[in-house]
This record gives structure tokens, sequence and C-alpha cells, in this order.
């Protein structure tokens, strides 16, 4: 992840005199032109999208959204990375194609073509699972497919995809996708070690002779994520400390 | 096909292996559309409604077109969003015309059941157990029964949280899924149930 910022800002500074991307222009005649404008895009805007993603504006802590696999994948912190890693491919790709596709596709039936472009990634992804890694597959079973009506993905298409440039689109994916990977890493992490004694599928000393099995059941992916989100607010709500904390 | 595996199918998708509760399908509208009793309660019908007629739909689709074309092993999914999409959509148009009162109870709802996970979820259930015409219109149904179960029971558990006293950082959300999670626990007590 480290790297992908430092390449992306060397990225931009090669690029200083490419002016923020808010007011798209026109297409420029020369293919490069067109490539720099649409894909290379300022430091500070990448900065800003993947604090966004991974912090202020997580897609499960704070924009609550796709609930449904959050809780039924995290009973393992395996389950959970795997889930959140097929969500970020989905999302990058759709954000991408989307983005590129922004001024093509008609206002009145954009949500039935996203909804088409997010379908055809997801059955991707579904069948490179099935043939590569076929444990998790097994694992996630219908929660696969079900990606398609996750609403971070539909909800990231409309509210960033459709209005912004491919390069920070790929960006707002990437991030969104990885901000969502660790949420559900540590819902994934705690419900292991809690729920089975284990993590990563090695047991832990003391805690693997006697786990609470409720909390990898159905009750336990409730109550585990009501205190996480409890947490965040309480940490949003106390007061500044001079910081620019959010 | 008899009265029996209906009743047994039944008691699966209402009680023991809830959409909500159990399987997580369809938490988005369950948490979003129940702060009052009567909007999850029209909530719940509409989902019932478009499960059933999705379960039947899907499963004319996957029967008449994907499997003679041999296209069932990687088309199903957006196959099945579209038909859903397009379905709800038919539905809103139709209640407008033919019954504006339960149009207008409906309303807002009706949209937001495309991206509901139950829905395309029982469409996959339904062809991953082989269910025939009549039994994935059942299951449909059930499970939509199931999930007004449940959205109506935690709606009338949140207007009480109105008015009582807990953390100030559990407000909103947590305290919801607290609840939810609460209901879950009580749910897991009709694990295992089943006839025949």
């Amino acid at each position: 992840m480290a790297d992908e910022k430092i390449t992306v800002e060397q990225a931009a500074g090669v690029s200083k005199d490419v002016p923020e991307e808010q007011v798209a222009p026109p297409a420029p005649e020369e293919k490069s032109g067109w490539f720099k404008t649409n894909f290379l895009i300022g430091g500070g805007e990448a900065k800003r999208v993947a604090l966004n993603g991974l912090l202020y504006q997580n897609p499960t802590f704070v924009l609550l959204l796709g609930m449904c696999p959050t809780l039924a994948v995290t009973t393992s912190l395996q389950n959970g990375i795997g889930m959140g890693l097929s969500t970020a491919a989905v999302l990058v790709c759709s954000n991408l194609v989307i983005s590129l596709l922004r001024k093509v596709i008609p206002n009145q039936i954009r949500i039935a073509s996203y909804i088409v472009i997010i379908a055809t990634f997801v059955t991707a992804i579904d069948l490179l699972l099935q043939a590569f890694i076929p444990s998790l597959s097994d694992a996630l079973g219908l929660y696969i497919p079900l990606i398609v009506v996750n609403c971070i993905i539909l909800g990231r298409a409309e509210a960033f995809a459709s209005k912004h440039v491919p390069g920070s689109s790929f960006l707002d994916g990437l991030f969104m996708g990885l901000g969502f990977t660790g949420a559900l890493a540590i819902l994934g992490a705690i419900r292991e070690i809690l729920g089975a004694g284990t993590i990563w599928g090695v047991a832990i000393p003391g805690i693997s002779a006697n786990p609470v099995g409720l909390i990898q059941s159905a009750c336990g992916g409730f109550l585990t994520l009501g205190f996480l989100i409890a947490l965040v607010q309480w940490m949003r709500s106390r007061p500044k400390k001079g910081g620019k904390q959010a | 096909m008899s009265l029996f595996s209906l009743l047994s199918l039944a008691i699966a998708a209402i009680l023991s292996e809830n959409f909500v509760l159990v399987k997580f399908l369809g938490i988005c509208p369950f948490l979003g559309v129940s702060k009052k009793m009567d909007t999850a309660l029209g909530m719940g019908m509409a989902v019932t409604f478009v499960m059933g007629l999705a379960s039947l739909c899907t499963w004319a689709v996957n029967t008449f077109l994907l499997i003679p074309l041999g296209l069932d092993g990687f088309l199903q999914t957006v196959a099945f969003i579209l038909v859903i999409a397009a379905l709800v959509q038919v539905v809103e148009m139709f209640l407008k015309k033919a019954m504006p009162s339960l149009y207008t109870a409906l309303g807002i709802y009706l949209p937001l059941i495309t991206t509901n996970c139950a829905v395309l979820g029982v469409a996959l259930l339904n062809t991953q157990n082989s269910y025939g015409a009549l039994m994935s219109t059942a299951y449909g149904i059930f499970g939509g029964l199931g999930f007004t179960l449940a959205i109506v029971l935690f709606a009338s558990v949140r207007e009480r949280l109105e008015f009582s006293d807990y953390p100030k950082a559990f407000e909103g959300f947590p305290i919801a899924l607290v609840t939810a999670g609460l209901l879950a626990m009580a749910f897991m007590g009709f694990s295992g149930l089943s006839i025949g």
C-alpha cells in the first residue's frame, strides 16, 4: 500500500503542469494528452482520496455500507480478507470502467448499466476464485455472487466514478476497497480470536482451549460490529486536541 | 412435492434459517427501514411480493433460457440481477396504475428492493438447490415472510429503544446492531428445528 502511494506521488511529480481535474476539459486531440489529463492526477488529490477511503469515509465504520457480507463472512480473518480483496478488485475495475464510460452512458439508464458492468466483473472474480482458490470460494459461497448488490460498489459508482476522471476513480476504488478490507480484517480477527481461539488458523495458547463459540455465530457478528462502531463513534465524539483529527 | 415438504420448507425459511437473522441476507433494508412499525411492515410486504415473483421469473429464465443455451455457468448472476431490476420496475409501474393506494404505501421502498441481497440470494439459492417452479416460488414467499417477521420484531424493539437510556457512543447504529444481535440469539433457539 505504501509503495502504491509513492508511485502515485512520483507520477504526480512528473505532471506538475496538469491542472486540478474538477471541471473535465474537452478531450485533447493527441493520445498522450488524453492519457495525461485522464490518468495522472495531483498528489494532493491522491492523498485526499486515499485518506477518505481508509479513514474519514471508511465504507464500513463511517458510511455504514455493505453490511451483509461484512457480517456474514467475517467468521475468520482469512475469510474477511478474502471477501475484502474480492470486493476491492470488483470495485477498482467497475470504478475504472464506469468512469471511462461516464460520458457515453445516458443518464436515464445509468443504474442498470452500472449493475451490468458490476455483475460482469463479479462473475469474472467468481470464476477466478473457483479456479484458483477453491477453498476460499467454498467458504464464501453464495456471498461472492452477492457482491453485485453490495451497496458500496453501486454507491461509489454513483457518487464518485460517474463524476470523476478515470485516474482518481481508480484510486478511489482501490482505497475504498482497502478500507473495506481493513474493516473486514479487524472484524474477522476479533471474531476468530474470541470465537475459535485461533488467528489465521493457528491456535493461540490460553484461548483456544475454551473459545466463546457464540461470537462466530450470527448474533456474535451483530454484537461485534455494534461494539466496534460504538468505539468509532466514541473516538470521533471526543474533543479535538489541536490536531485536525476528524 | 407434497404439502409436507412445503411445510418443512416454510419452517426452515421463516424460523430456523431466517434470511436476515441467520443467513445475513437483506441487512441493509433491515437496518435502514426499521425505525417505525408500519413502514417496516410495508417494506416486509413489498419484499415478500418481489421475492416470490422474482423466484418464479428467475426460475423460468434459468430453465428455459440459460440451461438450454448452456449459459448457466457464467451468465446467471448478470441475467438474474437484470431480471430483478426489470421486475421491480414493472411492479412499480403496475402498482402505480392499478393500485395507487398500495403504491403510495410502498412508495419509496420498491426501488430499494433491487439492491436487496435477499432477492438475488433467493434466486441463487433456488438454482443451487435445484428447486422446481412451485418450490422456488414458495421458497421466495416464505423467505420474504421470514424477512417480514424479523423486520417487524426488530422495528417494535427499536420503537421502545427511543425512550430508553444507553451510552451516548451507542446512539443510532450500534445500539440497533446490538439489538439485532440479541434478536439473532433468540432465533438461534430455532436452529435444528425441522419436520420430516
